[in-house]
C-alpha cells in the first residue's frame, strides 16, 4: 500500500464552513500544500480578512491573525517590518481587497513589501449576501443590484492584477482560476512562485483566483458545475487569466 | 543619565518611545505632531527598527496591529482627526489584547477644526473611542519632561495588562521646547522578553492566533469579562496623579495637561491674594483617580474643573465625587488657550460666589 494524497500539514483537520462548490476550500488546500513543500510552516503568519474567509484562522496550521476589514496588507507590513524572518501571506477577498481595502494594497505593492497576497475574486460579497463587489461583472445580478450591474448608476468591475501590474513596487502579478483541474494545478503553481518570491526577498506578489459561489451567484444550487462554467463563459473575458508582472524573473524561480 | 536636551515636545516623545524599546513605528502627516514621525524615520534606522510613513491613519494603525502581534514595542502617532480615523483599528487591537503606544497631540475639533492646542478629545479618549466595550491606559502630560518619559510607563502598564496605551498630549505641548531629562533607564529592546502569545517563527510549538472575534455562543462574554478583570486590576493598581498645595487647600482645581499648567500659575495668584487653592491634576485619565478625588472631598468642599473643552472631564470629576462637594467649570473650547488671569478670576468669582456665571454645576 502506497499513500498518494494526505491532508498538508499546513491544514488543520477541521470541519470548514465554505458552502459546496465554492473555491476557498479549493485555495486553502493549495495554499497549505505550498508551504508544506517549501518547508515554511514554522516561521508562516497567515492573515485572515473579513469577508467568507474570516475564519482562515481557524483552517490554517501555523500562526494566524485575523484583521480589520480591507487592511490585510497594512497588517502584513507591520508584522513583516517587525518581524523579517517571517513568511507573511494575507488572503482576501474582492470586497476586502478591491473596495475598502483598495489603498492598503495599492500601498503595500508600491512599496514593494516583501509579502504574498491570495486575493479570491468570485465577483460577489458572499458573506454579507450576495451584493454588488467591486468586481461584478455588468449585467450580474446582486442583492444591490437586482436588476444586473448597469454601469450608468453601478460603474464597472476593477480589474486588481493589471491595476497593480503598473506599480513598479509589484513584482509578480497573476491571475488563474479554479474552475478545472489543469486550471487548480495552474493555481498551485503561480502560488508557489509568489512565496517563493517572499522567500528569496523579492518583494510584492499577488495571485488573483477566479473563483466560484454557487451559493450567490443565482447559479444552480442544487449543480455547483453550473457556476465553474460561469466563471469560463462570462467571468474570464471579464478577467483574462495570465502573468501580468514579473512572468519570467518569476519562472526561474 | 543626568544630561539635559532642549527639545520640543513631539521629539522627546519619539525619543523617549526609542528609549523604552520601541522598535516600530508606523504614522501619517498631521499637524501639530509631524515632529513625531518625521523624527522617527532617521531615529528607528540608527537603533535597528522600522519606520514607514503609511498611506493613511487607517494603514497606520493597522500596521501596528501587526507589528504589535508579534510582541515587539510599536507606537503610532496622529493628531485628532487621524485619531478618529485610527478608531476602528484601536478597538481591534483592544479587542485582541495588543500591547501598543498610540500618542494623540490634540488639535482644535470638532471636524478639520484648527491646529491650536485643544482637549476637546478627552471623552474619546477615556471612553474607549472606537465601537465596543473597552478602556485604553491613558497618561496626560503636563509638558516637555512628561512627554519624554511617559512612553516607559505606558509600555510597562500595556504588557503587564496587555491593553493599548495612550498618551493625550495637545499642540501646545507637542510644540514646546523645555530642558529633558531622560529618566527612566534606557530599555535594550532585544533583551526584552518576547510575550508566550507573540506571532513569528514558532519551532515546533503550537500555533497562536490573534484575533477579536468569537461567533460562538457566549464566547465573546467571556472574552470581554476575561479582561475586564484585568481592567479592575489596572483601577486598582496604576492610578497617578500630583497634587499642589492642597494641604489647606479650600478649593481645588482640577485639571491635566497644558490647563494643569494654567492652572497651576493661577494657583500662584490666587496663593499672593492669600486665597487658599491648590491643584488636583490626574495623571491617568483612564484609570481616573476617583478614590484620591474621594478622599480630598473629606477636607474639600469645592473643586473648579479647568479644561480647553467644552465640560468633558468635569463629568469624571462629578462621577467621583458623587455629590461630596461643590463641583465649578472653567472651559474653553475650540482651540483656545485659558489663561491664568481668566482662571484667577472663576477662582475669586467661585469663592465669593453671588454671581450667577460663578455658580456651582446642578
Amino acid at each position: 500500500m502506497q499513500l498518494l494524497n494526505k491532508r498538508p500539514e499546513s491544514l488543520l483537520d477541521v470541519k470548514m464552513h465554505y458552502c459546496p462548490g465554492c473555491g476557498h476550500g479549493i485555495v486553502h488546500r493549495l495554499v497549505a500544500e505550498v508551504i508544506d513543500e517549501l518547508g515554511i510552516r514554522t516561521r508562516t503568519i497567515g492573515i485572515a480578512p473579513v469577508g467568507c474567509s474570516v475564519f482562515a484562522d481557524a483552517y490554517f496550521n501555523c500562526d494566524m491573525i485575523q484583521g480589520a476589514h480591507g487592511r490585510g496588507p497594512a497588517i502584513a507590513t507591520g508584522l513583516k517590518r517587525s518581524k523579517p524572518e517571517t513568511i507573511v501571506f494575507s488572503y482576501q477577498g474582492d470586497g476586502d481587497l478591491a473596495s475598502i481595502g483598495m489603498a492598503e494594497i495599492v500601498h503595500a505593492a508600491a512599496r514593494s513589501e516583501n509579502i504574498t497576497v491570495i486575493f479570491i475574486n468570485n465577483a460577489i460579497y458572499g458573506m454579507t449576501g450576495g451584493q454588488m463587489a467591486p468586481t461584478t461583472l455588468i449585467g450580474q445580478k446582486a442583492t444591490t443590484c437586482v436588476n444586473g450591474r448597469d454601469p450608468k448608476v453601478n460603474g464597472y468591475p476593477i480589474r486588481m492584477a493589471e491595476l497593480l501590474s503598473t506599480l513598479d513596487g509589484a513584482r509578480y502579478i497573476e491571475r488563474t482560476t479554479v474552475h478545472t483541474a489543469p486550471n487548480v494545478l495552474k493555481t498551485k503553481s503561480a502560488i508557489k512562485k509568489a512565496f517563493q518570491n517572499q522567500v528569496d526577498g523579492k518583494g510584492f506578489s499577488m495571485v488573483e483566483v477566479l473563483s466560484m459561489c454557487p451559493t450567490n451567484w443565482g447559479t444552480r444550487q442544487d449543480n455547483p458545475a453550473e457556476a465553474t462554467k460561469y466563471v469560463a463563459e462570462s467571468m474570464m473575458k471579464v478577467f483574462p487569466p495570465g502573468v501580468y508582472k514579473g512572468g519570467v524573473e518569476a519562472a526561474r524561480g | 543619565m543626568a544630561e539635559k536636551k532642549l527639545i520640543k515636545g513631539n521629539e522627546a516623545l519619539a525619543e523617549g518611545a526609542i528609549r523604552a524599546g520601541c522598535r516600530f513605528f508606523a504614522g501619517y502627516p498631521i499637524t501639530p505632531q509631524n515632529e513625531v514621525p518625521e523624527y522617527m524615520s532617521w531615529r528607528q534606522a540608527q537603533v535597528g527598527g522600522a519606520f514607514v510613513q503609511a498611506e493613511s491613519e487607517v494603514a497606520a494603525i493597522n500596521m501596528i496591529y501587526g507589528a504589535a502581534a508579534t510582541g515587539k514595542r510599536c507606537m503610532t502617532s496622529s493628531s485628532s482627526p487621524g485619531i478618529s480615523l485610527k478608531q476602528e483599528g484601536i478597538s481591534y487591537c483592544a479587542g485582541a489584547d495588543l500591547p501598543l503606544l498610540i500618542a494623540n497631540v490634540m488639535r482644535g475639533s470638532p471636524g478639520l477644526g484648527n491646529i491650536a492646542g485643544s482637549q476637546g478629545d478627552y471623552w474619546q479618549s477615556t471612553r474607549g473611542g472606537g465601537h465596543g466595550d473597552y478602556r485604553l491606559f491613558v497618561m496626560a502630560p503636563n509638558g516637555v519632561n512628561e512627554m519624554a518619559n511617559f512612553p516607559h510607563k505606558c509600555y510597562e502598564v500595556a504588557f503587564k495588562y496587555r491593553i493599548p496605551a495612550l498618551i493625550l498630549a495637545d499642540g501646545i505641548i507637542g510644540q514646546m521646547m523645555e530642558p529633558v531629562e531622560f529618566k527612566n533607564p534606557e530599555v535594550d529592546a532585544k533583551m526584552l522578553k518576547e510575550p508566550d502569545w507573540a506571532l513569528g517563527v514558532n519551532n515546533g510549538r503550537t500555533r497562536r492566533v490573534v484575533s477579536s472575534y468569537d461567533l460562538s455562543e457566549g464566547a465573546l462574554e467571556k472574552m470581554v469579562l476575561a479582561r475586564v478583570k484585568r481592567y479592575k486590576q489596572i483601577e486598582e493598581n496604576e492610578v497617578l496623579y500630583d497634587e499642589k498645595q492642597l494641604e489647606d487647600a479650600e478649593l481645588a482645581l482640577v485639571a491635566y495637561g497644558t490647563s494643569a499648567r494654567v492652572s497651576m500659575a493661577a494657583v500662584k495668584m490666587a496663593r499672593a491674594k492669600g486665597l487658599k487653592v491648590g491643584l488636583f491634576r490626574p495623571i491617568t485619565l483612564w484609570p481616573y483617580p476617583k478614590k484620591r478625588m474621594v478622599g480630598l472631598s473629606d477636607r474639600i468642599k469645592k473643586f473648579l474643573v479647568v479644561e480647553m473643552s467644552l465640560g468633558q472631564m468635569v463629568e469624571d470629576v462629578r462621577l467621583s465625587l458623587n455629590g461630596r462637594g461643590e463641583v465649578y467649570l472653567h472651559s474653553k473650547p475650540g482651540g483656545s488657550v485659558i489663561t491664568a488671569e481668566e482662571v484667577l478670576a472663576t477662582i475669586e468669582g467661585v469663592i465669593k460666589k453671588g454671581e450667577k456665571k460663578y455658580a456651582a454645576i446642578k
